[in-house]
């Protein structure tokens, strides 16, 4: 088995989509479609990486990357914000919320493929 | 000057204003003229029983002549001239300016009152629009869609050998998301524009006079009749009023629906109609054929019931390019009133007047495709100006390049458009 990605997003077939390529590309894909216990699937799953929509119900995905970065056991786990904004503004606030990456939608499989695989070599 | 040697000017005005002659003051207040001279013109400090008394004879509070009424416009000024911009003003003088001209000094501080309410209006409207939550929610609806497609296509192209199921599931999914990408990006379009014929409220007396037009259809059987006339107008304005249409908008339609009569009386229904069978949908054939203006025969083309002669949309707008009246097609969005995508052959219709133009066009971003064939407006009244665009779907077989062309700038994707004259939501926020 892979290493292990949490993808927390609230978007079926986004959901699907993402799940298939990173599946095919030897991945064991887990997914978490709310926001508010979004952390509690963090500790559960115990991922090797996170990727995290930032419009989530219940919880915006920047206070879930929050709570992430404040608990030792995932402070330093990869994550990669998906967002629908791709102002500068939304980028440094992923970035100041501690995001490792940050991609916006509408976004190439590619892209999200190869920005997992080089979160996954740091 | 310090605020403190200020009390002679704020002496001198409440006398001047209380119509008291100096040596009269001076006598109440127990000194000689010229030393109230003096203190009038701040050489000479006061206070004690001296202040009391000028007070007393003055009829005001000792605190008025000390502080002033002016503390506060001083410190207002204070702020304004803080947050100063351009100019030099001299801040070392504030007491001096509202003690000198206090009309002056009050005007300045209303006006920089107004402009700080105005400016938390602005911050108000401008984070509304920014946090709209239906604006939002609809953007993040087309995006998620757009996102979910994108993927999904890329998946159903690049994976070889894709097993049937997930070839059907891929399907399926696309289908899903395009039906979903339609009804936001409609929805939004609507919000955006308010579409008065749909869930947005009216708001203006053209949208209430374009709604009655579009609950009949645009087509009005009463004016019709060989013997309608006038009355027949005033019958129908009074019916709407009756249901609540605004005073504003009672006077629309009355002009529209008196134009409507002269229209039907130019060019009655039943031979318009025998006369479209035979030529067929062909504004200059017809005009020729009836004498009547190119105009009269858009207008009486766009009133024909629809079963009678398809669907036909219209524009009319006048000089300044706002839509006066506006009946819709499918395929055709458009705005409420103006702003409407420079490209549209109405506006190259205004600026060449009495030369009919006619053109296929399509709306960037939409599939489906409609004739326009425009004409200058003005025939029958030539001041003032106005355009008329007729709307016709496009049979498919006509010939000659297809023109394309937006709703209007903000939520037009087509890029590098020489027309354009301001950003578009699409370009800018995807």
């Amino acid at each position: 088995m892979g290493k292990k990605v949490l993808l927390i997003e609230d978007e079926p077939n986004i959901i699907e989509a993402i799940s298939f390529i990173l599946s095919r590309d030897g991945w064991e894909v887990k997914t978490h479609a709310n926001g508010h216990d979004a952390m509690e699937a963090v500790r559960r799953r115990a991922p090797d990486l996170v990727i995290l929509d930032v419009m989530l119900p219940g919880k915006s995905g920047y206070d879930i990357l929050g709570e992430i970065r404040e608990d030792a056991n995932f402070a330093a786990t990869p994550v990669l914000m998906l967002t629908a904004r791709g102002q500068t503004r939304d980028r440094e606030m992923a970035e100041r919320a501690g995001a490792n990456r940050y991609m916006t939608k509408p976004f190439s499989n590619a892209d999200v493929l190869a920005a997992v695989r080089a979160l996954a070599e740091t | 000057m310090p605020e403190r040697l200020m009390i002679g000017t704020r002496i001198r005005e409440r006398r001047v204003l209380s119509g008291i002659r100096q040596t009269d003051l001076a006598k109440q207040a127990g000194i000689s003229p010229s030393y109230l001279n003096l203190i009038e013109h701040n050489r000479r400090r006061i206070g004690g029983k001296t202040l009391l008394k000028l007070a007393e004879a003055l009829e005001v509070e000792p605190s008025h002549l000390t502080e002033g009424a002016e503390a506060a416009v001083v410190g207002t000024l204070r702020e304004a001239a803080a947050e100063a911009d351009g100019g030099e003003p001299e801040r070392d003088r504030i007491e001096e300016f509202a003690g000198r001209f206090p009309g002056w000094a009050g005007l300045l501080v209303d006006l920089y009152r107004r402009n700080q309410s105005l400016e938390r209006t602005i911050d108000t409207l401008t984070d509304r629009l920014a946090h709209d939550p239906f604006l939002a929610d609809s953007l993040h609806e087309v995006i998620s869609a757009v996102t979910a497609i994108r993927s999904t296509s890329s998946i159903l192209i690049e994976t070889e050998a894709l097993e049937p199921e997930w070839q059907a599931r891929f399907h399926r999914n696309i289908n899903e998301d395009a039906a979903r990408l339609t009804e936001s990006a409609q929805t939004l379009v609507r919000y955006l524009e308010g579409a008065p014929n749909r869930d947005a409220d009216l708001t203006s007396p053209q949208d209430e006079m374009h709604a009655v037009l579009a609950a009949r259809g645009y087509h009005l059987p009463e004016l019709e009749r060989e013997i309608a006339g006038p009355r027949e107008v005033t019958r129908l304005v009074r019916a709407e009023a009756a249901r609540g249409l605004s005073a504003p908008a009672q006077a629309l339609l009355e002009t529209v629906l008196l134009r409507y009569l002269e229209d039907a009386r130019a060019l009655p229904l039943r031979s318009f109609l025998a006369q479209l069978e035979r030529i067929g949908p062909h504004p200059d054939r017809l005009a020729e054929e009836t004498g009547a203006d190119l105009a009269q025969v858009f207008r009486r083309l766009a009133a024909l019931p629809e079963d009678a002669a398809g669907p036909v949309g219209l524009v009319i707008c006048d000089a300044s390019g706002t839509m006066v009246f506006r009946k819709p097609i499918a395929a055709f969005a458009m705005p409420r009133l103006a702003g409407a995508c420079a490209l549209w052959p109405l506006y190259q219709a205004m600026a060449q007047p009495m030369v009919p133009l006619r053109c296929r066009v399509r709306q960037a971003g939409r599939e489906s495709a409609v004739a326009a064939p425009a004409g200058p407006a003005g025939f029958d009244q030539p001041a003032p100006m106005r355009a008329h665009m007729l709307l016709c779907p496009d049979p498919g077989a006509a010939a000659g390049p297809v023109r394309n062309m937006g709703v209007s700038c903000r939520i037009c994707p087509q890029r590098d458009c020489g027309a354009r004259r301001e950003a578009s939501i699409l370009s800018e926020g995807f």
